[in-house]
């Protein structure tokens, strides 16, 4: 046993995984608790865009010495406002107008990093390093995840009622336009944080997979935002072993777990699972 | 601190102004080709428990949503005592479709519930006792109390309609706009909705209430208005729904117009 003990917390002798682990939880807590209203409200699909669209705005941010925070900020910022502006009037359905901007801003992400010479750079971006957090990211990512639980605990009625019932809130004179524009702001924060540990490709994983999960486990909101974050906390750690023993990317490997925390959600949830359904057959 | 969503009606409704005053109204929906609605003018007085009937598509829904604010009218069109839509959060409440509800969302009833009080509290204040009390009283009176601690999924479809009409109650609106609230129930949930809107119209409240139900129009309501995206007729239930309406309606014909009710002609209709 003492073996086994000394394998698990050995990896955290070193400053960067301990780095990289606080940012794996906090960086789960914020996209399990937001998550849970991406998946309730069906945002799946702009929460991906949102990570694509982010690229050009890091590349800019990096190309002219700029912290990548504020470049990928100003990036997602751009892209909620925008596929509001394209979708408002219904000319063109928002999925379309979420397609269009993402995969624009996307090849205007990859055509600025082409003219970028190192490649490491690039695979950071899309794949993820979070054993390169520095403190400064720490703190960021710190800030973005009090500023997110503050958020939906201070507006959890408003989130709640347009999520539920959109055509209640507007009854009562509450637009959930506008409560979605907060959120997708939100959303921005937290992918810029989330890009970090997963990278552009993956974050919405990292949005959809723990929250998924977590309604498969509960019936109760709360209960779902907090699962998640355990889940989510649960594969940073699991990716964090990964790289460290197997030098895997770590990235991959947090997606991977989450992807089979969720399978085995779907299998075995109690009551509702799979296997469940089967055997009351 | 309070934090109103939208304007809040408090100054008292215009003396003599009807619940409802809708005049030459014409909608159409964006990208429609033709009028949801045409020509619609009517007025609902303070207490009135209005049946909306006719076919499918016959635009009941649009109208109810346009009096709720939900869909934007062309302005100057509709008045809520006596001022424009959405100037009376607090006095009008909007019943869904059962269909139009998400019953698979992790909420339970209390909570749902609880979003007929959000009027009174406001941005991001939270529920006092005041709002907790007027929502275990709608509870009591849904009988949904022993339900309260479930998501709302696992109900039955009339514990979920007695869900909906709850969340009204603890509004404690004036006005009560209720889409299809009786479809798909079975007689004795009905009866126990019915109950509820002849309690609330002796408290003075006003009821527009959309059906396709209209074996339950004579027993339930004190008036009817036969809308077929304009309305067709207008006035007590029994005069309303003649041969001449309801061919109309439903295609088909009545030629002894006394025994409609006898023929159980609700349930012939194609839904």
């Amino acid at each position: 046993m003492g073996s086994l003990l000394s394998i698990l917390i050995e990896p955290f002798a070193f400053g960067f995984m301990q780095r990289g682990l606080a940012a794996g939880i906090l960086i789960g807590i914020s996209c399990a608790v937001l998550g849970a209203y991406v998946v309730l409200r069906g945002m799946a699909f702009i929460g991906d865009a949102m990570a694509h669209t982010i690229l050009p705005g890091i590349v800019v941010a990096f190309l002219n010495g700029v912290s990548l925070f504020w470049g990928a900020l100003i990036a997602a910022i751009v892209t909620a406002l925008g596929i509001g502006w394209f979708s408002k009037e219904g000319e063109v359905r928002e999925d379309t107008a979420v397609g269009v901007m993402f995969s624009g801003l996307f090849a205007l992400g990859i055509l600025l990093l082409s003219k970028l010479r190192s490649y490491r750079d690039l695979s950071h971006i899309l794949f993820g390093n979070i054993l390169g957090v520095s403190d400064a990211d720490l703190l960021v990512i710190a800030g973005v995840c009090l500023i997110v639980l503050i958020a939906v605990i201070v507006g959890y009625k408003e989130l709640l009622v347009t999520s539920f019932d959109p055509g209640h809130a507007i009854s009562i004179g509450l637009s959930p336009s506008l409560v979605r524009y907060a959120l997708l702001m939100l959303l921005a924060l937290t992918i810029v944080t989330a890009i970090q540990a997963v990278g552009v490709v993956m974050v919405v994983a990292l949005l959809v997979t723990p929250a998924a999960t977590a309604n498969l486990l509960t019936k109760q909101l709360p209960n779902m935002m907090i699962l998640g974050a355990l889940f989510a906390a649960a594969a940073s750690l699991i990716g964090l072993y990964a790289s460290y023993y197997a030098d895997v990317a770590s990235g991959a490997s947090i997606v991977l777990a989450l992807t089979a925390m969720f399978v085995l959600a779907y299998l075995f949830a109690p009551g509702r699972g799979w296997v469940w359904r089967a055997l009351k057959r | 601190m309070d934090l109103n969503y939208g304007k809040t009606c408090d100054i008292p409704a215009i003396a003599g102004e009807p619940a409802v005053a809708i005049d030459h109204l014409n909608f159409t929906y964006p990208d429609a080709a033709n009028p949801a609605l045409h020509d619609i003018s009517l007025t609902v007085e303070k207490g009135e428990k209005v049946a909306l009937v006719g076919p499918n598509g016959a635009g009941k829904s649009t109208l109810i949503k346009l009096i709720a604010g939900l869909e934007p009218a062309p302005p100057g069109k509709i008045r809520v005592y006596g001022n424009p839509v959405g100037d009376c959060h607090h006095k009008v409440a909007y019943v869904p479709q059962r269909g139009d509800v998400d019953w698979r969302f992790p909420v339970s009833v209390r909570q749902v519930v609880m979003m007929g009080r959000y009027v009174h509290i406001g941005w991001f204040n939270r529920a006092g006792l005041e709002d907790r009390a007027a929502v275990q009283r709608a509870l009591d009176m849904m009988e949904l109390t022993d339900l309260a601690d479930r998501q709302i999924g696992e109900l039955s479809g009339g514990q979920q309609q007695r869900v909906m009409l709850a969340r009204s109650l603890a509004h404690e609106a004036d006005l009560l706009l209720m889409d299809e609230p009786l479809n798909n129930l079975d007689v004795r949930t009905q009866e126990s909705i019915f109950d509820v809107m002849d309690h609330l119209a002796d408290a003075g409240r006003t009821l527009i209430v959309s059906t396709h139900d209209l074996g339950v129009l004579p027993m339930h309501f004190t008036r009817a208005i036969f809308l077929d995206k304009e309305i067709v007729a207008d006035g007590p239930p029994k005069e309303v729904l003649t041969a001449r309406t309801l061919l109309r309606a439903y295609g088909v014909h009545i030629h002894d117009h006394e025994g409609i009710w006898d023929n159980g002609i609700a349930a012939q209709h194609p839904h």
